[in-house]
């Protein structure tokens, strides 16, 4: 039994078949990755994980049990975490503000008792700030706590969805393009990122990623897709000289 | 200017920063405890009535705050709920209810009217939701004319003044410090509230729905709970609202009504816990400030009609073309001014977007 399986997963939006028959399996603690040009449907699967569509056909399990038909908030309860290829952060709230969001899963307290900050919230809000503060120290946060997420550079706001993700204390994380719009400096960062959540935190991460080197530095094993459909899965090595990955990417050699 | 040194995640979490705002709250609450004493007597009792004005409606503010400016949500039929908890207030003390029973039960009450209104906001977004709050309004007040074995139409209802424990408040200083009371609680409920995983909650529906989802949050229960709780508190105002005029007629509680508690909001600035009281002060005291102002404007101008709502709405459009952040909005400026002087710059609160930037080329 895998940790986390899709099994002949495929949806459809009217006509349009944006992800076809497609399995996998996620062992617990690599890094894997899911490429393919753009309309793949490589989103699609992010979201079809986190139950924002139901699926035509097909399941997810994870731990062994099925997760679809389940709700979307739920999905994090379980300890599936997610980031969004567009950043979809808090605005108008500071990253510590942010981050504390993150940790909504482990709030014990009612609203009865939050109306009078009886002594149990405000313990509970103390542990949440340190379990918080963690995450800031491994991301390397600490100067942008108090700003607003709106004044953020963009790198910067990448790391810090990451960290949101990190702080819902995740088993297992989906970064959805995590270097896209980032300079070679910061995809590098971000690697090292990628490689410590992996081996320091044992997440298991499932990432949509585009930037090759990135892809082959960091992942034990990948996926690439077309048009919905799985086009090859193995080592970054083996799937980057596929010669139907080539043909995706560049086209058919006359 | 302020540096506070930070030594504790406990100085995040506390309801006064520092010694300073401990200072200025504790003059405020030991002004507005003094203030029955130190108005002179010609004033006395028409000042003491608008501050009972006020008070009620930051209650209604903060419960509105909650809703539109913590959670999103927009409600354009709040005067519904007030309507629901005067009318429980009324019903109750009639038949003998004490106010300490009658009180929550108006909040109650109101809370469910507010679920079942909070019912549509699980599927309907911004100008939406909006409509479908403005016809509940609408429903509310036609039920309010025409329930008559209940309300008494358009006849009204008499309220006999509050009993509390069997001491009666019966004139406007005992009402002062009963609202002043109520207004102080509310006020510390919600602050506590939006410091803590609920209100985190609110505040992430507002800003990322999509988001707020995939860290865990309920959407549908969170914003089911931020409508009860606004109605519910809607209610108690409704019900001191009630108490304040001693008599309720639908008329009280029409669309109109429902137009002045948002416009509170607005004027008194989105988000903010001062905002509620800013926006009250400003909606009870413009009436009379344009009173005033009539005897010195000249007859063709002071005498016409429609001039109230006229400044009212040219008001309204003033704060939203030039001040979004409302009356705190301004007030956090001029204290930015103060404290930075002389080295306060226009652009500091603009809104920046400097996301696209590299870091580096900072």
């Amino acid at each position: 039994m895998s940790f986390f399986a899709c099994e002949n997963l495929s949806i459809q939006f009217g006509g349009v078949k944006a992800v076809t028959n497609v399995s996998f399996a996620v062992e617990q603690g690599e890094v894997f990755t899911i490429i393919g040009p753009n309309g793949a449907g490589k989103t699609t699967i992010f979201n079809l994980i986190s139950l924002i569509y139901p699926p035509t056909a097909g399941r997810i399990l994870f731990e062994g049990a099925e997760i679809t038909g389940s709700s979307p908030h739920k999905v994090a309860n379980l300890g599936i975490a997610r980031t969004f290829q567009n950043i979809e952060l808090f605005e108008h709230a500071t990253v510590l503000q942010n981050l504390l969001i993150g940790r909504h899963n482990f709030r014990r307290t009612n609203v009865l008792q939050e109306m009078l900050f009886l002594p149990a919230v405000r313990r509970a809000e103390l542990a949440h700030r340190e379990a918080v503060e963690k995450v800031i120290d491994f991301l390397d946060l600490q100067r942008y706590r108090e700003s607003l997420v709106a004044g953020l550079p963009y790198g910067v706001r990448k790391v810090v969805e990451m960290a949101r993700a990190l702080c819902t204390g995740p088993k297992l994380l989906l970064l959805d393009e995590p270097s896209s719009g980032l300079n070679p400096e910061e995809t590098d960062d971000m690697a090292f990122w990628i490689e410590d959540i992996k081996k320091d935190l044992g997440v298991t991460v499932l990432m949509v990623e585009h930037d090759m080197s990135l892809v082959s530095r960091v992942s034990d094993r990948v996926l690439a897709m077309n048009q919905g459909e799985m086009l090859s899965l193995g080592t970054s090595k083996e799937v980057q000289s596929d010669p139907a990955v080539i043909e995706a990417y560049l086209g058919k050699q006359e | 200017m302020r540096f506070l040194f930070k030594t504790d995640y406990d100085q995040d979490i506390r309801l006064f920063k520092h010694n300073g705002q401990r200072f200025w709250y504790g003059l405020l609450a030991l002004l507005l405890l003094g203030l029955p004493v130190l108005l002179p007597e010609g004033l006395r009792d028409y000042m003491l009535g608008q501050m009972v004005f006020v008070f009620i409606y930051s209650v209604a503010g903060l419960a509105l705050m909650l809703l539109i400016g913590f959670t999103g949500q927009i409600s354009l039929g709040h005067a519904a709920f007030m309507a629901v908890g005067a009318y429980t207030e009324a019903v109750l003390q009639a038949k003998g209810v004490p106010f300490v029973v009658s009180l929550p039960c108006a909040a109650l009450f109101a809370g469910i009217a507010g679920v079942i209104v909070g019912l549509p906001a699980l599927r309907l977004k911004g100008i939406y939701l909006g409509i479908a709050t403005l016809s509940f309004g609408y429903i509310a007040e036609e039920i309010a004319t025409r329930w008559d074995s209940v309300t008494g139409g358009n006849a009204g209802k008499h309220l006999k003044p509050v009993d509390l424990f069997g001491y009666p408040v019966d004139d406007d200083i005992k009402l002062y410090y009963l609202t002043l009371a109520i207004l102080v609680i509310a006020m510390l409920a919600i602050i506590n509230l939006m410091r803590s995983p609920t209100g985190r909650a609110f505040v992430a529906i507002r800003d990322s729905e999509i988001s707020a989802q995939s860290m865990g949050i309920h959407l549908a229960k969170y914003k089911t709970m931020s409508f009860a709780l606004s109605a519910a508190l809607t209610g108690v105002a409704g019900a001191l609202y009630a108490h304040k005029l001693t008599f309720i007629t639908p008329e009280q509680f029409t669309l109109l009504a429902s137009i002045e508690l948002a416009t509170l909001v607005f004027i008194g600035g989105l988000g903010s816990f001062h905002g509620a009281v800013f926006g009250a002060v400003f909606i009870i005291s413009l009436p009379q400030l344009i009173t005033v102002a009539k005897d010195y404007l000249p007859a063709a101008v002071g005498a016409q009609t429609g001039l109230q709502p006229t400044i009212f709405g040219l008001i309204l459009i003033g704060f939203l073309l030039f001040e979004p952040m409302g009356i705190y909005g301004r007030w956090l400026k001029i204290r930015a001014y103060l404290e930075l002087f002389p080295f306060y710059r226009k652009g500091m609160f603009r809104r920046q977007k400097t996301y696209m930037k590299s870091d580096r080329l900072k």
